[in-house]
């Protein structure tokens, strides 16, 4: 049930284009063909799929507050979190070179139909800002952080076929000469936005019983903590006596 | 502009009209749509961007015959997420509620394409006091636009600039409101940066005919 929730929510809700308009220097400069644009959508979601449960093994085995523990006690304070984007952007730009060089090897007819949008995707804002988001977002697990790479590419797929279709057929109508271009895809592009935001309702009913859950863990981690308080305090005033 | 030749002068002033790196050359549109419902988020991102592309084109610029030209690209996200970094801990440390509003969007300008697109357009092949005014002529360009789009934003959305009310109170029904008129909510919703910028573009082109596409 959480797989499909979060599926839904990435792919409509949350979609990249539309909610947080990642992605859209090559969404507006490669949505002129259909062709073209499934090409790139195809390779998003490829890249996606590979890169945003990397970087959440990164985020949760070198990352994070605490994350090094497992290297021993000593290591428990380090908090490396501040070398987030310099992580993430290296693991990206070299599986992307990785992912040229493997495709090009085992498959040539996948490698011409992608091969000259992938060194584009290592600078496109959707790639790291899936990371950075699954980040921000604390995602649980590995295949969650799996299933929020798949779906958000799709969700960015689905957007670049719909502004490419609606590219194509808009050349028959007779748009103000000023806007021709650039200016009426920005504006297609908000009115689309403001039809995905209509989504926004599918799943609030989880949201809230998701918040309750989390409000009474938090209280209950509180009263742990101040019993260990007090067994500190009590052990200090004995060591003073 | 006696400090600077006229070829060097026009470096700074092209991006800010003609060569608009958001309405023309279309680089970096993901951080000016998403940050705009504010005005003050809108500037704290125009000097962020500022200062990465100056600094980063210098960079850029001063290494560009020691980079090999096929890892050009590696060296320059680095160069790039070495700066952001270093504007993601100052925000944090002198302006944290604003950090926090701004969220990922700082760490996404390392692929924010006006950078990169300017390092490989104009750094690589230009020396360093050329390289520094490009960059800070084409951040400005977009901080104009940015500071554009959040200005409307804010005024129509919330009433208020840099949260500051001045066109009266709307429960009081002071100043504008008194007559009858009422904040426009769906100004704040993200759908409306990208018709924003859409009629800053029809404005830009219907004043100047030679930028209107076939």
């Amino acid at each position: 049930m959480e797989h499909v929730e979060l599926f839904f929510k990435s792919i409509f809700i949350d979609n990249m284009v539309f909610a947080t308009f990642l992605g859209m220097c090559s969404y507006l400069a490669v949505s002129k063909k259909v062709s073209t644009a499934v090409g790139l959508g195809a390779a998003v979601i490829f890249v996606l799929a590979i890169t945003v449960p990397l970087n959440w093994l990164l985020d949760q085995y070198i990352l994070q507050p605490g994350a090094l523990t497992w290297l021993g006690p000593e290591f428990a304070e380090y908090d490396l979190s501040f070398l987030s984007f310099i992580m993430f952007i290296a693991t990206i730009a070299t599986m992307v070179q990785l992912v040229e060089i493997v495709v090009e090897k085992f498959s040539p007819s996948l490698y011409n139909s992608l091969g000259i949008f992938l060194p584009l995707i290592a600078v496109n804002c959707a790639i790291l800002g899936g990371s950075l988001f699954m980040q921000s977002r604390e995602i649980a697990s590995l295949g969650l952080a799996l299933n929020y790479g798949i779906s958000s590419g799709i969700g960015w797929f689905l957007a670049i076929l719909a502004i490419a279709a609606i590219r194509e057929k808009i050349r028959y109508s007779s748009v103000p000469a000023p806007l021709r271009g650039l200016g009426i895809t920005f504006i297609i592009t908000g009115l689309m936005a403001i039809g995905f935001m209509s989504f926004g309702g599918m799943l609030t009913g989880g949201d809230e019983v998701a918040k309750k859950e989390d409000t009474t863990v938090k209280v209950e981690e509180k009263i742990e903590l101040s019993e260990e308080e007090k067994v500190l305090a009590d052990n200090l005033n004995k060591v003073s006596e | 502009m006696g400090l600077l030749s006229k070829k060097d002068a026009a470096l700074i002033t092209d991006p800010l009209a003609d060569n608009n790196p958001i309405t023309i050359q279309v680089l970096g549109i993901c951080s000016a749509l998403a940050i705009t419902a504010q005005l003050k988020a809108s500037i704290v991102m125009a000097i962020s961007v500022l200062f990465v592309m100056g600094v980063g084109n210098v960079v850029i610029s001063a290494i560009r015959n020691i980079i090999p030209s096929k890892i050009r690209i590696i060296v320059q996200l680095t160069v790039v997420a070495a700066l952001v970094i270093i504007v993601d801990q100052v925000l944090k440390a002198f302006a944290y509620e604003l950090s926090k509003e701004l969220s990922v969007f700082v760490g996404l300008i390392i692929t924010n394409c006006i950078i990169m697109g300017r390092f490989e357009a104009f750094a690589l092949g230009n020396g360093l006091w050329r390289s520094f005014l490009d960059g800070i002529g084409n951040a400005l360009g977009y901080g104009v636009i940015l500071i554009i789009v959040g200005f409307f934003r804010e005024l129509l959305g919330s009433g208020t600039l840099l949260g500051i009310p001045v066109l009266g109170d709307p429960i009081a029904k002071t100043g504008l409101y008194s007559i009858g008129y009422e904040n426009n909510g769906f100004m704040l919703l993200s759908p409306m940066a990208l018709i924003v910028v859409g009629i800053i573009i029809w404005v830009q082109r219907t004043r100047n005919k030679a930028l209107i596409e076939d």
